[in-house]
């Protein structure tokens, strides 16, 4: 394949797309198949067969604001569609030509406005399974070009240029990694795409693996190519049955072509990819219980160094990077380092996916220009807090993050400000709390987590989360001390000072930053036997029970 | 060193073959383990000691790794589940809209806890740790069907159903 055969396919899609007069994209993403999407585009290529006119039905990926689906766009007005059931397939289609319909239309303007695709650019454009749309939409060229005009030098130099950071969680500069793995001696090298999403509350892996799969692979094939490479894995949750199904007939369609494989587009560079299932471990997300898990084994971390950039799968040096990090490499490489590097703030450069769940109005995935204000992505994109209700909170970063109360939302999001706020960016988990949450029980909810998910390897984290939860579930049943508030900030510091991997290093974030930000929740719970917001189940107050020593 | 045999198949049940074939197009690895156990799992639906034993001895693991791989994943199951399954999304956005109330009003309903299935075999009621499908929380999947923003009464209900089958 060239760069020359691309563009010929990316015109005969066009020629084809080109017979029609209307394109009716229909979201079949889970939160819109959930909701019967399947039926609606089975209803609507009937309407358009019945109608005569020249209308392709075409099924999508995430279009983002899920609480509005199913969702349907017709183009070229662009005119988004919401709660479309499949009872309304005929009018939709009569309508094309004419004025929308009307009572369907959504105005979400403002929601869209402050957005900036980049990672989701192809959500709700073209159909996951087709490679053809993909290549369509400039599709490997990022990919043909790097091989036929740069250095694997060069690719890594545009990288580090990007200022691109590892979009998993801990935003580790991206360039500085590959030039790790590049630098790593030996023949053999690996590279791994970590679509272990475990983060509760985060699914925007799961729609870039789902809704634009090739997007992933392309991103791999130029990792490889810039570190030198030539053997790939995507580790991908086995409760993602379609991110599994999607994956793997791109790869299949990224093999027939030559994208993939030996000499790839005539050169002498070969890759190609493999899909490993994980099993349900949240602590396979960390790089090197990642690796044990690909190797067949339990997944238990290991001490860092060696990084796995030099000694990683099967000892070899293994590249890393999450799926959204790779989502983001091809328009790096096709639209140069500056581009990337000119979004963003000062030192958290391009664009963030998020997952916006919980009590908001507009749920759904949202991608925006780090440095966004985080009030601007609740109350406006978001829609606010519904019902009546006030905003409390925001989660971010999942079981290793923490809670951002109202007074910090002007804070602009980049990694070190959400660092500095006690959460951290972690891969993009949003999850909005209103009053009738109680921050203790978040708390508890996401030691509970921590302490499931714990491997066991380092006592810290498998003692030390156990015996948090014990001192939380006190706290909520109204029978703890002060004496046990201060336990409890003392093991926090032992667990995340003496923790062998991030887990257990983060696994208290949750605690600190609700008793950093909420510490009038947690007093109250003690010394008054009372939950502010009622969700905490305290029968009789039992304070004049003796206090029970914690078994360390 | 002779060549390695495979051990034969446990029984003539074809579902044999099917694991069989993982390992087989895995070159017999020790590294195939998971991806077989996965194989056994979706034909068989668990994870029985035959099975593990065979898989163990077919790829020379020892047992007792195979064993440590099958309870350390969530996902492997050592018992048989129900005919049908209820499996309630238990992430953080479902928590935050209530899916603690959801797990409490099927295990009273079913009169089992979360993990178990009931005596009959009819309802296993399971937790997840998320689905992906967060901002339609909370979500509740039936035989595997996602339903989103689902209430007690749709869930009963749907138990219901399946018990008078």
């Amino acid at each position: 394949m060239t760069i020359e055969e691309l563009e010929q396919i990316a015109k005969s899609v066009a020629l084809e797309n080109a017979k029609y007069d209307y394109e009716v994209n229909v979201c079949l993403d889970l939160a819109c198949a959930s909701q019967g999407a399947d039926k609606l585009r089975e209803a609507l290529v009937a309407a358009a067969d019945a109608s005569g006119k020249k209308v392709l039905v075409r099924r999508t990926g995430c279009m983002g604001p899920c609480s509005s689906g199913p969702l349907v766009r017709v183009d070229p007005d662009e005119t988004l569609y919401r709660h479309v059931s499949n009872t309304n397939a005929d009018a939709i289609v009569a309508s094309l030509g004419g004025a929308p319909v009307a009572e369907l239309q959504c105005d979400l303007n403002e929601h869209f406005d402050l957005q900036t695709r980049v990672v989701l650019e192809n959500a709700g454009h073209i159909d996951p399974e087709k490679i053809d749309d993909y290549i369509s939409r400039d599709g490997y060229k990022a990919l043909l070009t790097a091989l036929a005009e740069m250095t694997p030098n060069g690719v890594v130099h545009r990288i580090t240029e990007s200022g691109l950071r590892g979009r998993g969680g801990g935003g580790y500069p991206t360039g500085l990694k590959w030039g790790t793995v590049a630098k790593a001696g030996g023949d053999l090298k690996y590279v791994v795409c970590n679509g272990d999403e475990g983060d509760p509350g985060a699914f925007m892996d799961r729609s870039v693996m789902e809704g634009d799969p090739h997007r992933v692979i392309e991103g791999m094939a130029i990792a490889a190519y810039a570190v030198g490479a030539s053997k790939g894995f995507i580790y991908v949750r086995a409760e993602y049955p379609v991110a599994v199904a999607r994956l793997t007939s791109a790869l299949r369609d990224a093999r027939r072509p030559g994208l993939l494989g030996s000499n790839i587009s005539g050169t002498t560079f070969n890759f190609d990819i493999e899909i490993r299932l994980g099993a349900g471990a949240f602590v396979c997300g960390e790089e090197t219980a990642l690796i044990a898990s690909i190797e067949g084994r339990r997944g238990t971390p290991k001490p860092r160094p060696p990084y796995p950039a030099v000694s990683g799968l099967w000892g070899k040096p293994t590249l890393i990077n999450n799926v959204e990090t790779y989502a983001n490499i091809a328009p790096i490489v096709r639209n140069g380092g500056k581009w990337f590097a000119g979004m963003g703030s000062e030192r958290s450069k391009g664009t963030k996916v998020f997952a916006l769940t919980g009590k908001i109005t507009n749920t759904g995935l949202v991608e925006v220009p780090m440095g966004i204000k985080l009030r601007e992505i609740i109350e406006v994109i978001g829609g606010g807090v519904p019902g009546g209700h006030t905003f409390k909170a925001v989660q971010t970063g999942g079981p290793s993050g923490g809670c951002i109360p109202a007074e910090l939302l002007d804070l602009g999001v980049s990694y070190d400000a959400l660092l500095a706020a006690g959460s951290i960016m972690g891969s993009g988990g949003m999850i909005v709390m209103d009053d009738t949450s109680c921050m203790v029980n978040v708390a508890k909810f996401f030691i509970e987590f921590c302490m499931t998910e714990s491997c066991g390897k380092c006592i810290p984290c498998r003692a030390g989360t156990a015996q948090m939860h014990t001192l939380l579930t006190r706290i909520c049943e109204g029978s703890a001390t002060m004496d046990d508030l201060e336990l409890l900030e003392e093991l926090c510091s032992t667990v995340k000072e003496a923790s062998l991997c991030g887990l257990g290093q983060t696994a208290p974030n949750p605690v600190l930053s609700t008793l950093k930000y909420f510490r009038n929740e947690y007093i109250e719970h003690i010394l008054h036997q009372r939950c502010p917001a009622g969700v905490c189940k305290i029968e009789t107050p039992v304070a004049d029970q003796p206090a029970v020593e914690v078994l360390a | 060193m002779p060549a390695f045999t495979p051990p034969p198949l446990p029984s003539d049940d074809k579902r044999w073959k099917i694991v069989n074939g993982t390992m087989r197009k895995n070159g017999f690895a020790r590294h195939a383990l998971i991806e077989t156990l996965h194989t056994v799992q979706s034909s068989f639906g668990y994870l029985d000691d035959d099975a593990i034993r065979f898989v163990a001895r077919s790829l020379r693991v020892p047992l007792s790794q195979a064993y440590g791989v099958v309870t350390f994943y969530h996902y492997f199951s050592l018992k048989p589940p129900g005919k049908h399954t209820v499996t309630v999304c238990a992430g953080t956005a479902c928590y935050i809209k209530g899916a603690d109330n959801l797990i409490a009003a099927a295990e009273k309903h079913l009169g089992i806890k979360q993990g178990q299935t009931t005596k009959d075999g009819n309802i296993s009621l399971m937790t997840a740790r998320c689905v992906g499908a967060c901002s339609r929380a909370p979500v509740v999947l039936s035989d595997g069907a996602v339903s989103g923003e689902v209430t007690s009464e749709q869930m009963l209900a749907q138990l219901e159903r399946w018990a008078v089958e």
